[in-house]
């Protein structure tokens, strides 16, 4: 098996966080890395400082309801000189999913960031900014977690009445 | 005379006299102003909170989500086929590319083959796609400064690119024309004349527009040194497509990781120096002279054969064979009734936007439908930099920053 500088990447990863790589995978080209959360602030930084990974592309995160820790979140860079890209993942548990926030290294992440603490409810420690940014200030619950159902929105129909109130003060 | 000196001095000291400079100047309370989400500058629905000393930006805070859609949640729902029409409803300014993007995770996820005359129809919508939506900039951008006219002329063009998309598949806007593994049509008769005639009158509509604007001493008054920001700050700020490109940064998908066949064509990345609303505006005009060359080329070197892939577990048999073929049947009812399946793992895919890199980060349980679906939206990496890009400029300087950065919020709110 050839070894490509991705897989040469990973080792070097591996040499210097041992502890902190949990895995990596290779899935059509896409290269990721899964990373202990107290090390992911470190291992990015490396990343964007000795390997050139200088642009974020995005950060997010996937619900997985029956695994623990349950969230997986997702960063993902690009060296635009080297036009390399590598996926850094780490995970969060419920009941208070939280995870650093790569803010101080990408400052790009920051509204990626408030996107996925406002669709999801994982706290990213260390950003300065954290509200909700697509959905209003005031609503509740995390519209991506799995648990949201999609159309569950409760609906009055101009033959029932809610309580004290007419059909068509409903429907205004 | 005398009744003049006397009018004079009623009116107090003359501006010789007035005391001047930061020096004299009472310290000011800094005001909030709602720019939106009903201003018409702001191409959709955003509204900015600007923080103002007098007429100078000091801070601006971008509340947007006005037009959020839950794609994103929606795509969950449905099969990878069907999730294409969700594809288009996101930048409704190119919805081809979002059409491609789309179908390029899912092709990159289950590795299927899409044949060379799709790939060749793909690059054409898409590059009408980017002259469409630079057309559109180029007029509403303009109407936001004062050049009513120039809309009326990027209107009539931007037209004829939606006449070629009614033409292909039926419908001006939402096109939904890709299929996994090719598109769903091939072009139809004289559809190929019409889209030589749009590329032969386009070059001298393109100079007309600019005879109006790029030598215009008002248009330069307005665009250059405005909204100027450097290569390493476009960066870190995270910002694509012709945005970064103006800061002198030579970055397009295109040339860097060619898709649809991309690397058979000739053309340029028009790379700027500046980085200012200016430059940013020369980007886009290079960039649909560009997408001329490519329509060309496509055009001249269209490739024959299937517009779509043969693999059965895929893409629906050709209607012909239903009829004779209990096989073909059985797939049309799989594919309608359920879908393919994907393998599980995740993917990030990407295409060059008219406003930068759009991505689809796809994660996949096995299922048919997606289990994530994450949008990587060039508007919203775009639009994320404003607050920077604003800080210490006026506040008309702020409806020409806002112009030049080309978002577009169902691009950005999904």
């Amino acid at each position: 098996m050839s070894v490509s500088p991705t897989d040469t990447l990973v080792q070097r990863i591996g040499d210097r966080f041992k502890a902190a790589l949990r895995e990596s995978s290779d899935f059509r080209g896409d290269l990721s890395v899964v990373i202990e959360p107290s090390a992911v602030v470190e291992v990015a930084r490396y990343l964007k400082d000795q390997e050139g990974f200088d642009y974020l592309l995005y950060a997010t995160a996937v619900d997985w309801p029956a695994r623990d820790p349950r969230f997986t979140v997702v960063w993902e860079v690009r060296s635009l000189a080297a036009k390399t890209r590598i996926r850094i993942k780490t995970t969060a548990a419920m009941p208070d999913p939280h995870v650093p926030s790569l803010t101080s290294v990408w400052p790009a992440a920051n509204w990626h960031e408030r996107e996925t603490w406002d669709l999801f409810g994982i706290k990213f420690d260390g950003h300065a900014d954290l509200r909700r940014i697509l959905m209003p200030p005031t609503w509740e619950g995390f519209p991506l977690r799995k648990d949201y159902v999609s159309f569950g929105e409760p609906v009055i129909f101009s033959d029932q009445k809610l309580e004290g109130l007419e059909p068509d003060a409903i429907r205004g | 005379m005398a009744e003049t000196r006397i009018a004079q001095e009623q009116l107090g000291p003359g501006p010789e006299q007035m005391p001047f400079g930061p020096e004299h100047e009472p310290e000011t309370e800094w005001m909030e102003l709602n720019m939106g989400p009903h201003h018409p500058s702001t191409h959709g629905v955003l509204r900015v909170r600007l923080k103002l000393d007098g007429e100078i930006v000091r801070d601006a805070d971008a509340d947007i989500g006005y037009l959020h859609t839950g794609f994103e949640k929606s795509f969950e729902d449905k099969t990878y086929t069907q999730g294409i029409t969700f594809s288009d409803r996101m930048d409704y300014l190119a919805p081809p590319i979002n059409n491609v993007g789309f179908v390029s995770a899912v092709e990159k996820l289950i590795e299927v083959d899409v044949p060379p005359r799709a790939q060749a129809i793909r690059v054409i919508m898409m590059e009408l796609a980017r002259v469409s939506s630079h057309e559109l900039w180029l007029g509403t951008t303009g109407l936001d400064l004062g050049v009513y006219s120039g809309f009326f002329y990027a209107w009539r063009d931007r037209d004829l690119a939606l006449d070629l998309n009614e033409a292909y598949s039926g419908v001006r806007m939402m096109t939904s024309f890709t299929r996994v593994g090719g598109v769903a049509w091939d072009l139809p008769d004289g559809w190929l004349d019409q889209l030589q005639r749009f590329i032969d009158v386009m070059p001298a509509r393109l100079d007309d527009f600019e005879s109006m604007l790029t030598d215009n001493p008002i248009w330069h008054q307005r665009l250059k040194g405005v909204g100027a920001i450097s290569a390493a700050d476009a960066i870190e700020a995270g910002v694509t497509g012709p945005v970064l490109r103006a800061s002198g940064v030579n970055y397009d998908v295109r040339k860097a990781f060619p898709y649809c066949g991309y690397e058979q064509y000739d053309f340029e990345v028009p790379v700027g120096q500046n980085g200012d609303c200016y430059d940013r505006y020369r980007m886009r005009v290079a960039e649909m002279r560009q997408s001329l060359r490519i329509l060309q080329q496509a055009v001249d070197n269209l490739p024959g054969g299937p517009w779509i892939t043969s693999d059965r577990k895929v893409a629906l048999p050709p209607r012909s064979e239903l009829s004779k073929s209990m096989e073909a049947v059985i797939h049309q009812f799989r594919l309608v009734s359920e879908g393919f399946k994907g393998p599980v793992g995740d993917v990030y895919s990407f295409v060059e936007s008219p406003r930068g890199e759009l991505g689809f980060y796809l994660v996949s349980d096995g299922t048919n439908k997606p289990y994530r679906m994450k949008v990587r939206p060039p508007s919203f990496c775009n639009l994320q930099s404003l607050r920077k890009l604003v800080q210490g400029v006026l506040v008309a300087d702020v409806i020409a920053i806002m112009g030049s950065l080309d978002f577009i919020l169902g691009d950005c709110d999904r």
